[in-house]
């Protein structure tokens, strides 16, 4: 059972080798054992073990993920199952309606095991923002395991899951999957409902999976995308059977290398990985030329703003008349953001601020709408170094943003992303992010699957024992 | 001293609709909100749960563009949702979906007897809930009820061209003819779905104004506006300037009281709503809105003065509502066809206080076909008639008086002719023997 991918967990259900009770029993037992230092849950479901144990079917075409345990990150609305947003203010919160997402997993037969760690309403880059404490790196426990959704990869990466599912504004499916040594998958803004999952930056928000492997994720993302009656960002372009277009042939990838997105306090192993990278794409074919982009350090005040004021908006609904709890109970980060968000609307400096911003962010989506005529897909590492010590982010009211740099300008552009293992630092993993245009989620899955055939970055494992 | 310059009346108006559509602005719940149980038309949406997510509603787009065109509006190519953020605890998201600088519809105008009104913008936006102060277990409790929590709001909003209260209360009128005749919203001033705010002040370089709320009767909005007008003035005159502020009407004492003092403008933070992508809107589609626009009131009150000759205040009256202007049309002409006028059946349908019945448009006619031939014993009428048949045949008067008697009876079929033989023949003779032989 020791790191089943969703699909050997699939076969394994099929030959009847074991049960989705054996699985889900497997991970509540690691969970119980390994989380407590860990921290990557927040809530465990109680009814995933009874759950499983009515399930007397192998997954078949209309439940592919029949049994399944899957983590949830604690931004998503799940119905009758605690939902804090890492914040104290939802410590109690139960809601009475699942998200989309959630439900499409459901509807498929997966069982959710439980609701992972995160930064405070998805504010940080490290989990330690989260009201609960962070979650600790399962391949070095003094280090960060990223953010936001730190304890969906950290879950994913420890082996207390099949696979989670995240959400990312800038960075935190990418981030924290490039740190824990997963593959995380940001899809095209509008691919993926955002309904039921509690707003952070409501123009950014991309629910993704985290997952052991390029197929997984690819399974994943066909069943949570698509046009939702309930969001009305959704796109209605047809959803593609991403698992079967990863055994297509198709014609010779063009990939663009950023040489500009190695940036010059990079770490210098974590810029080698990268290279090399450019040399396994080359090796399976793919025409690899370096470009150089819009400077991506422009794209923090841009996604700094803009985000902040979805921000201030967006948590205005937690004024203290509902959901049992005061204003008092956000943390220092909501507050800073919350603050900062007002400023830049009010009368006087949007002008200067939230409007400039929208005009930079148009710049950012022209530059890569350039490069994209002449490329399929762009290629730049996902973070600028492994995940440093727990604390990093202590005084540092940036953190985020300066660690997402590399994430921030396909974010605001809302161009789909995969990051996929690519090396190690210190013991430490890093990940390579593919890029692509608005909704050619198939052919990054396919570079990336490409990618990882080649390498062999994904049998690593950490070693929880010595946590 | 301040010198006080020319003084002008200069008043705006807000309206506030809600829009009769099935369901609400931007969810699924059912939009006829009034007198249902609190909190028993509610969802994740229009509670402003967390991760609920705003759909706009097609209908209402469409019935907002509708009601901008019949208020001669240019329609926006481009139109969004705003976001307009301000705490109040019916307000579930802490912030109403609303539209700021593109609204659906802009530069209209509707005109009185007073002069045209020009017209800012129509635009739309969500209503909100609703709080009802009570005691509970002897606790003075404030009690929040989502019902009316998102449901579909028009807001028509027209530039400071107002003069005076009765053409206030005369645009405000029209203005709900004109809805009602659409038919997408029922206006109806007690139940809250047409509610009325006047922006009143003695001229824009003066730098206030005053708001008054609450005004849920034309009659009040005359008598406010009124109120506002001298109240405003003898402060002025003193050399005070009235304060921005907003007030209510009291209906009791007719007077207009102090609610809330505006020393600066709110800041409701606009910025788009990122939850609903833009509008865009062709020229054919809005050309498609526009075949659904029904003949409105001015239409009707044109055709009836026009094609029918019926007196201006009778056509007025037959114009207000749009079934009984279509049943006087109707009426009108099958009336004709039995040579009946059309005025003659406005008389009777407005003296009458008919109700418009299709169905009883024949048994209407009989009846009034049978009144007007009865013959009539008015005798200012008879008077009337007898002195123009007089004066048109003197012939026979003198061959009456030379003695032959007979004569008279071709003065009384002039009458008959002229009273398209509603006088009383005998009557007639009578009196214009009696004339005769007066003279």
């Amino acid at each position: 059972m020791n790191n089943l991918t969703i699909k050997n967990a699939r076969k394994l259900f099929v030959d009847k080798k074991i049960s989705s009770h054996d699985l889900v029993k497997y991970y509540l037992e690691r969970i119980d054992k390994y989380d407590n230092k860990l921290n990557s849950y927040l809530t465990v479901n109680e009814k995933a073990l009874e759950k499983s144990r009515n399930i007397c079917k192998p997954p078949d075409k209309n439940k592919p993920l029949l049994g399944i345990p899957i983590a949830i990150k604690d931004i998503f609305l799940s119905k009758k199952l605690r939902t804090t947003a890492a914040s104290k203010l939802l410590d109690d919160y139960v809601p009475m309606y699942s998200a989309t997402v959630v439900e499409r997993l459901e509807n498929a037969g997966a069982i959710i095991l439980g609701k992972t760690n995160l930064d405070a309403w998805c504010h940080g880059s490290s989990t330690e923002t989260s009201d609960y404490g962070p979650t600790l790196n399962p391949w070095n426990s003094r280090h960060l395991s990223g953010g936001s959704s730190g304890g969906s990869a950290a879950a994913v990466s420890a082996d207390l899951c099949t696979a989670a599912i995240g959400t990312e504004t800038a960075g935190s499916v990418r981030g924290p999957a490039a740190w824990c040594g997963v593959v995380g998958f940001k899809p095209t803004y509008g691919r993926v409902s955002r309904y039921g999952v509690i707003a952070m930056g409501s123009s950014l928000d991309s629910p993704g999976p985290i997952t052991k492997s390029v197929e997984d994720a690819s399974l994943l993302l066909r069943i949570i995308a698509g046009k939702d009656e309930y969001d009305a960002t959704t796109s209605d372009i047809s959803v593609d059977n991403y698992l079967n277009e990863l055994k297509k042939k198709r014609k010779n990838l063009r990939i663009a290398f950023a040489k500009n997105y190695l940036l010059k306090n990079m770490d210098d192993r974590a810029k080698k990985a990268i290279i090399d990278t450019t040399k396994v794409f080359k090796k399976i074919g793919a025409e690899v030329r370096e470009i150089i982009t819009l400077d991506p350090r422009y794209a923090i005040g841009v996604y700094t703003i803009i985000q902040r004021s979805e921000v201030s908006s967006n948590l205005s609904r937690f004024d203290g008349i509902r959901f049992g709890k005061d204003r008092n109970y956000f943390g220092q980060e909501a507050k800073r953001r919350i603050m900062l968000g007002t400023f830049t609307l009010s009368s006087g400096y949007q002008d200067k601020y939230y409007k400039k911003a929208q005009k930079v962010r148009t710049l950012f989506i022209n530059d890569f709408k350039r490069i994209f005529e002449n490329f399929d897909l762009i290629i730049t590492p996902t973070m600028p170094g492994p995940a440093p010590k727990i604390g990093a982010t202590k005084n540092q009211a940036m953190f985020g943003e300066m660690a997402d740099i590399l994430s921030e300008a396909p974010s605001i552009a809302g161009l789909p992303s995969i990051s996929v293992p690519c090396g190690f630092v210190d013991g430490l993993p890093i990940g390579l992010s593919i890029i692509g245009p608005q909704f050619s989620e198939k052919v990054i899955l396919k570079a990336a699957y490409l990618y990882e055939r080649f390498t062999d970055w994904k049998n690593f494992k950490p070693n929880l024992e010595n946590l | 001293m301040k010198v006080i310059k020319k003084l002008n009346p200069t008043i705006g108006m807000e309206t506030h609709v809600e829009l009769r559509t099935k369901s609400k602005m931007f969810c699924g719940c059912p939009a006829d909100h009034f007198g249902k149980p609190p909190n028993t038309q509610t969802c994740p949406v229009c509670l402003g749960l967390p991760g609920a997510l705003p759909v706009p509603n097609k209908k209402a787009v469409e019935w907002t563009i509708i009601l901008g065109l019949a208020l001669n509006c240019k329609i926006n190519k481009v139109s969004k949702f705003d976001r307009k953020h301000y705490f109040y605890p019916d307000l579930p998201k802490g912030y109403q979906i609303s539209q700021y600088d593109e609204p659906l519809c802009s530069e209209g105008y509707l005109d009185t007897k007073e002069g045209r009104i020009r017209i800012t913008r129509v635009h739309l936006e969500e209503d909100t809930g609703k709080l009802q102060h009570r005691k509970v277990d002897g606790k003075n409790v404030t009690l929040i009820d989502f019902n009316r929590s998102g449901v579909a709001l028009v807001e028509i909003v027209t530039e400071p061209d107002i003069k005076t209260g009765t053409q206030a209360k005369e645009y405000t009128q029209k203005l709900q003819n004109i809805i009602r005749y659409l038919e997408i919203s029922d206006c109806d001033m007690e139940k809250g779905s047409m509610r009325l705010e006047a922006n009143i002040s003695w001229g824009l370089d003066l730098g206030y104004k005053v708001e008054v709320k609450n005004l849920n009767s034309f009659r009040f909005v005359d008598k406010a506006i009124n109120y506002e007008l001298e109240r405003q003035k003898r402060l002025i005159i003193k050399g005070i300037t009235p304060k921005q502020e907003t007030r209510g009407w009291n209906e009791t004492e007719n007077k207009t009281y102090s609610q809330r003092i505006k020393e600066v403008a709110s800041d409701y933070r606009y910025f788009p709503e990122p939850d609903i992508p833009p509008m865009k809107f062709s020229t054919p589609y809005i050309k498609s809105l526009k075949s659904y626009i029904p003949l409105l009131p001015d239409d009707y009150l044109k055709i009836f003065v026009n094609n029918y000759k019926i007196r201006k205040d009778y056509a007025e009256i037959l114009s207000v509502r749009k079934n009984v202007a279509k049943f006087s049309e109707i009426i009108f002409e099958k009336g004709k066809k039995i040579n009946l006028s059309p005025q003659l059946i406005a008389n009777y349908l407005i003296n009458q206080k008919i109700i418009p019945d299709e169905e009883k448009i024949s048994d209407l006619l009989t009846k009034i076909s049978r009144i007007n031939n009865k013959n009539t014993d008015d005798i200012n009428l008879l008077n009337e008639w007898a002195d123009a048949a007089i004066n048109k045949l003197p012939d026979a008067v003198k061959d009456y008086k030379k003695g032959r008697k007979n004569a008279v009876f071709a003065l009384v079929g002039l009458v008959m002719n002229i009273s398209k033989g509603k006088a009383n023949p005998r009557k007639v003779k009578e009196i214009i023997e009696a004339k005769i032989d007066k003279v």
